[in-house]
């Protein structure tokens, strides 16, 4: 079943404050953004990142589409952006199976597709993950395989981004069991100097325009330059107008100075 | 002998507790009469006529409406502070005294336990959703949790029938008192905990289709598997309009000092469990009426020529609700990310705050800056202030709602003298 992006396009109360936003079908060049599986990899908050990367769209004036790709649907092909969220470890490993099974994910990759994924779903992305004391086959999207740490991590996490990416510091929530060691293909997302991330010194990867990190939850929303880097990714912009970011700002400087870091 | 001493230890300790101001001294007090007594609950139970009120949103509430019903029978003991694990049980048994009947708020992790030590004959399930993810167990664990804690007891279960993991948990109990209580959310169901298919519900914009934007639909809709039985069951409790219908079709009109559907549906619970006593709604309403305030929660304060009124949000399930409760008028939400309230904000953006457009609202609380980001991507202005005292000064004389997670609650809470 291929989903109808016409029907399942619908308006929401969070939509529709958003006028710029289209409830209807909109133009060919609307961005479209689908969020992975959220029955299964949806635990905390993880439709966030949906709403500030269309938020933050539409205050740019660009149109966008939505689509929720259930674990029963196939997942489309046509999609500028792909979210993937945290998940348990039952879920996380259906997930992964029926991902690659579904293919759909991994040929939006090829033709450079933006992916975006937290957590359980960073972790899928990978080689190899475990899961209920399993090692289970990842997608290999990402250069990067995880395994599991001597204690879980929880609590905030912090460090300075990846030069290459050219973006402020990061900042999120951490909660996760796994410990993850990249290859040499993909890049970390950033250097940890609060929190575990990977391993305790380095967090998160990126390889192309696929980006995954630790930070879970609606991690877009304390690191709003980071929304903006993909929606310059997807939409093939060098960059976006500025908006008004006082209370983000506001937001990272507090969370930064509690990690006791400063934000710039 | 052990138990008559363990009893006296458990009042004094507490009475002292609250004298020395550490708080209303129902957990120490009884955690030290369970040092001298480990089958204290279970000896402080027995002789006692008891139920339950479990699930992750309304218990308090529901146990204290429930109290009042079982109040036309005779005196009852309960936790009226909300203490919910097993020291503070036995604090309020030991407090009560001999009383013919008992009703007790159980946390959900605690309700096979609580049901061994007490031989409560009524347990009534409220709701599970997600609360605090990075200290309670999976949503779906819980429900097996339940399930399992339920199976072979000779009890009666009053049960949410519009929940499909209570449904889950209880289905298949000989003895099963369905109550159409309402769900708003929707977000911990969509897939059937008994096999993994996905859960349709007959008003989610016509396909059963979760929403992106999160948020929950009519309380009462029909919902069913599409992957195997499990369905809603067809409740002998229902809510219509400001009315609850009974088992034999009577219909009580509810009037509650009490705000919104929520509470017309922890009525109707507390209604089907005093019921099983054989107590009749007819009986029960008046005194359901009377509950005016619970721990603080719902009661107008007078401050400065605005009524302020506290409503608890601990949860994304509970936030809905509190949306559904409040009046329309400038409302003070106010978020605190401490201890009990789990260090993670996360759970900001699975709640859908567009039912508060259109009225001012006040924001505070140490988490304030997280929630000022939600409002600006869900489209709610706002304005920030430091505090309750500055909320007050801002609004106009009139009302004023508050909408506040724990411990910004009992902050704000402590901050208006203690209400009650």
């Amino acid at each position: 079943m291929s989903p109808d992006w016409t029907s399942l396009n619908r308006a929401t109360p969070d939509w529709t404050s958003l006028d710029r936003v289209p409830r209807r079908p909109s133009p060919d060049s609307a961005l479209r953004i689908a969020w992975v599986y959220p029955d299964l990899l949806s635990t905390y908050g993880d439709r966030g990142n949906l709403l500030v990367l269309a938020y933050r769209a539409a205050l740019r004036g660009l149109a966008v589409e939505a689509v929720e790709v259930r674990s029963d649907h196939a997942v489309p092909i046509d999609a500028d952006i792909y979210l993937l969220g945290g998940g348990e470890d039952g879920p996380q490993a259906l997930a992964a199976r029926r991902l690659a099974a579904d293919g759909g994910l991994a040929s939006a990759v090829n033709r450079g597709a933006t992916v975006f994924a937290v957590c359980a779903g960073y972790q899928l992305l990978g080689r190899s993950f475990f899961a209920k004391g399993q090692k289970c086959g990842g997608l290999g999207l990402l250069d990067l395989e995880s395994d599991r740490g001597p204690s879980r991590a929880v609590g905030e996490l912090a460090g300075e981004v990846h030069a290459a990416l050219g973006l402020p510091t990061l900042t999120g929530f951490e909660n996760h069991g796994g410990r993850t060691h990249l290859g040499p293909d993909v890049r970390p997302l950033a250097t940890v100097s609060a929190g575990v991330g990977n391993d305790g010194l380095c967090e998160g990867a990126w390889q192309g325009s696929v980006l995954g990190t630790y930070s879970h939850g609606p991690a877009l929303s304390r690191n709003p330059a980071l929304a903006d880097l993909l929606l310059c990714w997807a939409t093939g912009r060098p960059a976006l107008d500025p908006v008004d970011d006082t209370w983000p700002e506001q937001l990272r400087a507090e969370r930064l100075a509690a990690v006791h870091l400063a934000a710039h | 002998m052990r138990t008559t001493l363990a009893a006296a230890v458990t009042r004094g300790v507490a009475a002292l507790s609250r004298i020395a101001g550490r708080g209303d001294g129902s957990v120490i007090g009884g955690r030290v009469g369970m040092m001298i007594d480990p089958a204290l609950l279970t000896h402080l139970a027995g002789g006692r006529r008891m139920a339950l009120v479990s699930g992750t949103n309304g218990k308090t509430t529901t146990t204290r409406l429930t109290a009042a019903a079982l109040g036309v029978l005779g005196p009852v003991a309960t936790n009226s502070y909300g203490a919910n694990m097993p020291a503070g049980h036995t604090t309020a048994l030991a407090r009560a005294g001999d009383t013919p009947y008992g009703v007790l708020e159980v946390d959900e992790h605690y309700l096979g336990r609580v049901l061994d030590e007490t031989g409560a004959e009524v347990v009534a399930l409220l709701n599970l959703s997600r609360d605090q993810l990075d200290r309670a167990k999976e949503v779906a664990m819980m429900a097996q949790l339940w399930r399992d804690a339920l199976q072979g007891r000779a009890i009666t279960i009053v049960a949410n029938a519009d929940d499909p993991l209570v449904t889950f948990a209880a289905a298949g109990h000989p003895r099963v008192t369905w109550v159409g209580a309402g769900q708003r959310w929707y977000d911990d169901s969509w897939v059937c905990p008994e096999c993994g298919g996905a859960i349709k519900r007959a008003d989610a914009d016509g396909a059963g289709e979760p929403q992106i934007a999160g948020g929950g639909g009519a309380p009462d809709a029909d919902w069913r598997c599409t992957g195997c039985d499990l369905c809603r069951p067809s409740p002998q409790w229902t809510i219509t309009g400001d009315s609850v219908v009974d088992p034999t079709g009577g219909r009580h009109q509810v009037l509650l000092e009490l705000p919104g559907r929520v509470n017309r549906a922890n009525a109707a619970t507390a209604l089907a469990v005093a019921a099983h006593f054989g107590v009749s709604p007819a009986d029960a309403l008046p005194r359901l009426a009377e509950v005016a305030s619970v721990a603080g929660r719902y009661a107008r304060v007078q401050r400065d020529g605005r009524a302020v009124r506290l409503l608890l949000a601990k949860n994304p399930a509970g936030w809905l609700e509190a949306f559904d409760m409040a009046d329309d008028a400038p409302t003070l939400l106010a978020v605190n990310a401490r201890g009990p309230d789990g260090l993670d904000t996360s759970w900001l953006f699975d709640v859908d705050f567009s039912p508060l457009r259109g009225r001012r609202v006040l924001i505070t609380g140490d988490r304030a800056h997280d929630l000022a980001v939600r409002l600006s991507v869900n489209g709610v202005p706002f304005e920030h202030v430091p505090g309750l005292r500055a909320a007050v000064a801002t609004v106009p004389p009139g009302q004023l709602e508050i909408i506040a997670n724990y411990t910004a609650f009992q902050d704000i809470r402590t901050e208006l003298n203690r209400v009650t």
